[in-house]
């Protein structure tokens, strides 16, 4: 089956999917990407807080943060943008992040089926080998058109 | 529904930003809602993921600062871990969430969480949370 549509490039959806809705609300960039994974930045915002007393990030931007480098490295590793939904997200907090810090999310798909998606990944505030939390998550593939089912 | 000033310190700065509210308060367990907005969008007239988590962390931590007061313990917060179970899209209508602590130790809650929209008895996502509590003094 040919499929005329370039191969997803998460560089320039970023473009697309930051420019509104939760993820232009949060700020979210591209940072990087390779064959599988996707690495986003969630920028430092002050009213981002999770803690009255500390200026450290909530957890919850972390979430939505990784939860939208897996979508990426998902598209990023399939070669195309196919609906998703999360069926399941785990996040370990390893450490607070760095106070008025940026939080890098990396996310790689290391296997995909016909209806499922598998992904790993951190958060990290600079030092990847240091991370603030570690992730692992499913996703499924919605697959309305029959044409896409194949694939 | 406003949130009283009683309640209102169930909500961290990054709530507030979500438009997370206190709905209601049930035999002392805060049940919190947010509005469908632009803010809390993923796919267009569904709710993001990240925004869903946010509110099911947000109304386990409501839930064991509540339970926490109650016994006279105001430790700091720190998440373990979480784990969300997503189970069908959330529409574009306000959303609530409440939760029950399954238990309370010493230094770790295990709490549990559950998120609806129209009807309570089909939950949208489910999370558990393990938090642990340090004490701010002595």
């Amino acid at each position: 089956m040919s499929d005329p549509l370039p191969p997803f490039d998460p560089q320039q959806a970023a473009s697309f999917f930051f420019s509104h809705g939760h993820s232009g609300w949060l700020g979210l960039r591209y940072s990087s990407h390779g064959a599988n994974w996707v690495e986003l930045e969630l920028p430092w915002r002050e009213d981002l807080l999770g803690e009255e007393d500390r200026h450290v990030l909530a957890s919850g931007p972390i979430i939505s943060l990784l939860d939208m480098a897996s979508g990426m490295s998902i598209w990023t590793a399939r070669k195309v943008f196919t609906p998703i939904a999360t069926l399941d997200l785990r996040v370990d907090y390893q450490r607070p992040a760095r106070e008025r810090g940026a939080v890098l999310g990396r996310v790689e798909c290391y296997r995909f089926t016909r209806s499922a998606a598998f992904v790993r990944g951190i958060a990290h505030d600079g030092d990847a080998a240091d991370p603030v939390a570690t992730m692992a998550g499913v996703f499924m593939t919605i697959t309305k058109d029959p044409r896409l089912a194949g694939q | 529904m406003p949130a009283s000033d009683a309640t209102d310190g169930y909500l961290t700065a990054y709530a507030r930003a979500l438009g997370i509210g206190v709905h209601a308060v049930e035999d002392g367990t805060p049940v919190m809602t947010v509005g469908f907005s632009t803010v809390v969008e993923g796919r267009p007239g569904a709710f993001h993921g990240g925004a869903t988590s946010g509110l099911l962390e947000t109304a386990g931590y409501a839930a064991l600062r509540a339970r926490l007061e109650r016994e006279g313990r105001w430790p700091q917060f720190k998440p373990i871990n979480i784990t969300v179970q997503f189970l069908s899209a959330g529409k574009n209508k306000p959303t609530f969430a409440s939760a029950r602590i399954t238990r309370l130790g010493r230094r770790i809650a295990n709490v549990s969480v559950e998120a609806w929209q129209d009807d309570r008895s089909r939950p949208i996502a489910t999370a558990v949370m393990n938090i642990l509590m340090a004490e701010k003094r002595g």
